[in-house]
């Protein structure tokens, strides 16, 4: 028996479990690669639209640390500007949970040991996985090469663009093969991959702010940093502008090198065990831990302090980018008109920090959704049992859940208003003043995000099984309302279905007390159907 | 007043139907064993007096309380032990206790120690490193840590090593000294048997006997094995005899507890040489019951229906019995096989 045996097997098992993921994610990547490049050529339709925007992108410090380096003016060179770090980190964070999933979480539910037992080889279950994310990564890369040329783009430029979005994936598809080795956990594992994730943004980000911008000043030359990110690896090919193919070789050298390495890693631990030992806790429980606050505060905290971080980065550079913004749109009347179609107002400098704050009240949604779906986990895992066997009643349990993503969410919301007000702050000479209007505006999104909490709360009362599918799918909803419903010209009506599309765009818009009352009745209702569905069914169902 | 009281107690998932009209009742201070084969309906039922599960139909009471309406108030006066316990992976396992314990409204610190001394479990371990035995304990100490009127415990002891399960055993008789009710689910035959003063055994959702073990052993038959001067004629017309048969000029049969008067007078007529009775051990009472003929199990014949079955339950029941037993346990195979 080689160590090899029983991988093709396996390899079917990963498939039949996840048919449903892949395909969302081989469909997904490229459609949404396709709407994107789409939007991109509306507001860039001609070469003077993308001189300007290439000269500003080549310019400007924040462009180059979120967009990446812009690579002259092609319209494919703009497209891949916009879209190429979206749907980079999408590929790199869909490939790192995928491996988890079939490696580390087998391990942690005892299922790959009692695969283990079988006629399976030990590097089998590793082997199967890996095998079937890269195919998954090189699907998704070649359909969104078809997807980019649909879209009227150039071959090449197309193919190469596309497998610098694919070779992303393989590379974190390997450095999440060897997290898998590392940590006891499945969310351990996540956990050290989403860091390396993060981290190569920052690399990317820093190598690609140091570097030099070209003669004609529509294209950026990175510096070093970039090339240790994987995900600068993929602005390195400089897909439309002379393409350089054998960067591409690099994600497929991490492979190999990650690949060999897990093995090696595989070969010298126990199956189970990982290389970081667990470290003994409190014998006690400590009195603040011990009610179903206490508890829902313990299980929280963890992913609330990296939310915070993140949030307060981000924050922290929109703020700065503020002032740099005003020069941008000098130079881009077209990028201006989209800004203010999504902050609306006149001010741009404020619509361009309502934008902010909109986005940001986007991507708290994702905590609200993750933070609440833990209580589905919990009634899955078997632990919501035996709370309710105590003397907790549901509604208790529910609204305690509840209220704790609720104060999360504010906790977030507040810090990502007053650290985008401290870093424009800075810039304009009041960082308090500002902190304390943004931090003031962006609270006045939380309706929206009650209404977010509303939504999970009473899909998880009614239709317990489908919690996780149906909530991520709503607030994908959302985000494609608010991102792209002005973009494709949807009706209001159907806009109007988001929550985010009725919080008053403060500051570039005045405070209006109506829509944010009628968003919270609707929450309300929302979260009162929730608790009495979950009151009258049946735990676990 | 009865601690626990079901009576006809509908439960459906989809098509499936779990419980099927099914009855039981608990008495104040007893240890009542809640026995039967997986998938019959024990774990459903369990939830159901928990107040998780919602029945379509039936009564079902727990201390004097509606265990779906009066959820909350009853679980300040009950503890439980799931069957497959599963807890927060990043708490300690004392930690995990304690929080039980307070939800539950409170635990005796003094005996949360003692047994956690006892069941040998390290508090300090997160519960995501214990194994399936270690998080049972956590469990199972944290339901012992709590004085409560009624013990709900499901499969307590399926990952206990034998020197746990003494220990086990200890605590269900304490508590019940204290005077609480104890329901166990258990698998366990010789835990049953050592602990429960009545039991309940159930099959596709329906109580099939409840009694004392003293009066389930009277519904089912004795296994009888007789040397006689002459050989035996005329047993097969007996009333409650079955399944005679002989072999190397023993003959072998069952009876009916109630009709072993008749058997005796008539086997007295042939001069008996030898004659051995070996009463139903509790694995033979069960392999009836959970046996795959429900009206025979019911009505305690199943012999009609898999003679073969019951001579190799009667073979590997009898271990406990006088020598003379010993052979018959090593011809009844052969007996089975013919």
């Amino acid at each position: 028996m080689s160590a090899l045996t029983g991988t093709t097997r396996l390899a079917r098992l990963v498939l039949r479990r996840d048919r449903i993921r892949l395909a969302i994610w081989i469909l997904g990547t490229p459609l949404l690669g396709y709407a994107l490049a789409g939007s991109v050529a509306g507001i860039y339709p001609d070469q003077e639209a993308r001189l300007g925007y290439a000269t500003t992108s080549a310019s400007s410090l924040v462009a180059r640390a979120f967009n990446g380096p812009i690579h002259g003016t092609d319209l494919g060179a703009v497209v891949v500007a916009e879209t190429y770090v979206t749907l980079a980190l999408i590929v790199a964070l869909l490939s790192t949970f995928a491996v988890t999933r079939h490696t580390r979480q087998n391990e942690e539910t005892g299922r790959a040991e009692l695969l283990g037992a079988n006629v399976v080889g030990r590097y089998a279950p590793l082997t199967a996985a890996l095998l079937v994310i890269v195919v998954a990564n090189a699907l998704a890369a070649v359909l969104l090469a078809v997807a980019l040329v649909g879209a009227g783009l150039p071959l090449a430029g197309s193919v190469a663009a596309a497998a610098a979005i694919g070779g992303v994936g393989v590379a974190f598809t390997a450095i999440a093969a060897v997290t898998a080795q590392l940590s006891v956990t499945s969310r351990g594992a996540n956990a050290l991959a989403a860091a390396t994730v993060g981290l190569s943004f920052v690399l990317r980000a820093a190598g690609d702010v140091l570097g030099e911008q070209s003669a004609d000043g529509t294209r950026v030359r990175s510096a070093w940093p970039s090339w240790i990110s994987p995900l600068g690896w993929g602005n390195q090919v400089r897909a439309f502008d002379g393409e350089r193919w054998w960067v591409l070789a690099l994600p497929v050298a991490l492979l190999l090198a990650g690949v060999a390495l897990a093995y090696a890693l595989a070969e010298r631990r126990d199956q189970g065990a990982g290389l970081i030992a667990p470290r003994p806790g409190p014998s006690t429980g400590a009195p603040q831990l011990l009610s179903p606050s206490g508890l829902a505060w313990r299980m929280q905290r963890g992913t609330l302090l990296g939310w915070a971080v993140g949030v307060a980065v981000l924050g922290f550079s929109m703020g700065i980018a503020g002032d740099e913004f005003n020069d941008m749109i000098d130079a881009n009347p077209a990028a201006a008109e989209a800004i203010n179609a999504m902050g609306g107002g006149a001010d741009l400098i404020k619509a361009y920090l309502a934008a902010m704050l909109g986005l940001f009240a986007l991507t708290i949604g994702a905590y609200v959704v993750q933070a609440l779906l833990r209580v589905r986990g919990d009634e899955a895992d078997g632990v919501l049992e035996a709370a309710l066997a105590t003397a907790v009643s549901r509604t208790r349990w529910l609204g305690t859940q509840v209220l704790a993503a609720t104060l999360g969410a504010v906790a977030l919301l507040l810090l990502a208003g007053v650290t985008t007000g401290l870093g424009y702050g800075i810039v304009t000479g009041d960082p308090l003043g500002e902190a304390v209007e943004l931090g003031g505006a962006a609270l006045l999104r939380l309706p929206a995000l009650l209404v977010i909490a509303g939504v999970v709360t009473a899909i998880f009362g009614l239709l317990p099984r489908w919690s996780v599918v149906l909530s991520w799918t709503t607030l994908l909803v959302f985000l494609l309302l608010g991102q792209l419903g002005a973009v494709l010209e949807l009706p209001q009506a159907a806009l109007n279905v988001s929550p985010y599309t009725h919080v008053p765009a403060v500051p570039a818009a005045d405070p209006a007390a109506l829509p944010l009352v009628v968003l919270a009745a609707v929450a309300a209702a929302l979260l009162a159907v929730g608790v009495a569905g979950f009151r009258h069914r049946d735990v676990p169902s | 007043m009865p601690v626990i009281s079901i009576g006809n107690l509908v439960k459906t998932f989809g098509a499936i139907r779990a419980l099927d009209g099914l009855d039981l009742h608990v008495e104040q201070g007893e240890v009542h064993g809640f026995l039967g084969p997986n998938g019959s309906g024990k774990s459903t039922t369990i939830r159901i007096l928990l107040g998780l599960l919602r029945r379509d139909s039936g009564d079902a009471q727990v201390l004097g309380a509606d265990p779906w309406r009066d959820a909350v108030r009853l679980h300040r006066r009950l503890a439980y032990v799931p069957g497959d316990v599963s807890l927060w992976p990043n708490l300690t396992g004392g930690e995990a206790i304690d929080l039980l314990g307070q939800l539950r409204g409170g635990l005796d610190r003094r005996r949360r120690d003692e047994l956690l001394h006892r069941f040998d479990l390290d508090p300090t371990r997160r519960c995501r490193t214990y194994s399936k035995g270690n998080r049972q304990k956590v469990a199972i100490v944290a339901a012992f840590s709590s004085p409560v009127e009624l013990y709900v415990l499901d499969e307590p002891t399926s990952g206990l090593d034998p020197l746990m399960e003494a220990v086990f055993q200890d605590e269900v008789r304490r508590v019940k000294q204290a005077g609480a009710t104890v329901l166990l689910s258990s698998h366990v035959l010789a835990e049953v048997e050592a602990l429960c003063d009545r039991v309940s055994i159930i099959r596709e959702g329906r109580t099939v006997e409840s009694g004392t073990l003293t009066e389930l052993r009277h519904l089912t038959r004795t296994a009888v094995t007789v040397e006689t001067a002459r050989p035996v004629s005329g047993l097969d017309v007996l009333p409650g005899v079955h399944d005679v048969h002989e072999v190397d000029g023993r003959t072998h049969l069952e009876v009916e507890p109630a009709h072993l008067d008749e058997l005796l007078g008539q086997l007295i007529r042939f001069g008996v040489r030898a004659l051995t009775s070996t009463p139903p051990t509790l694995e033979q009472l069960f392999l009836r019951h959970y046996g795959d003929d429900p009206a025979a199990a019911a009505t305690g014949a199943p012999a009609a229906a898999a003679p073969g079955a019951s001579a190799a339950a009667a073979a590997s029941g009898a271990p406990t019995v006088s020598s003379s037993d010993a052979d018959v346990q090593a011809d009844a195979p052969q007996g089975g096989a013919r």
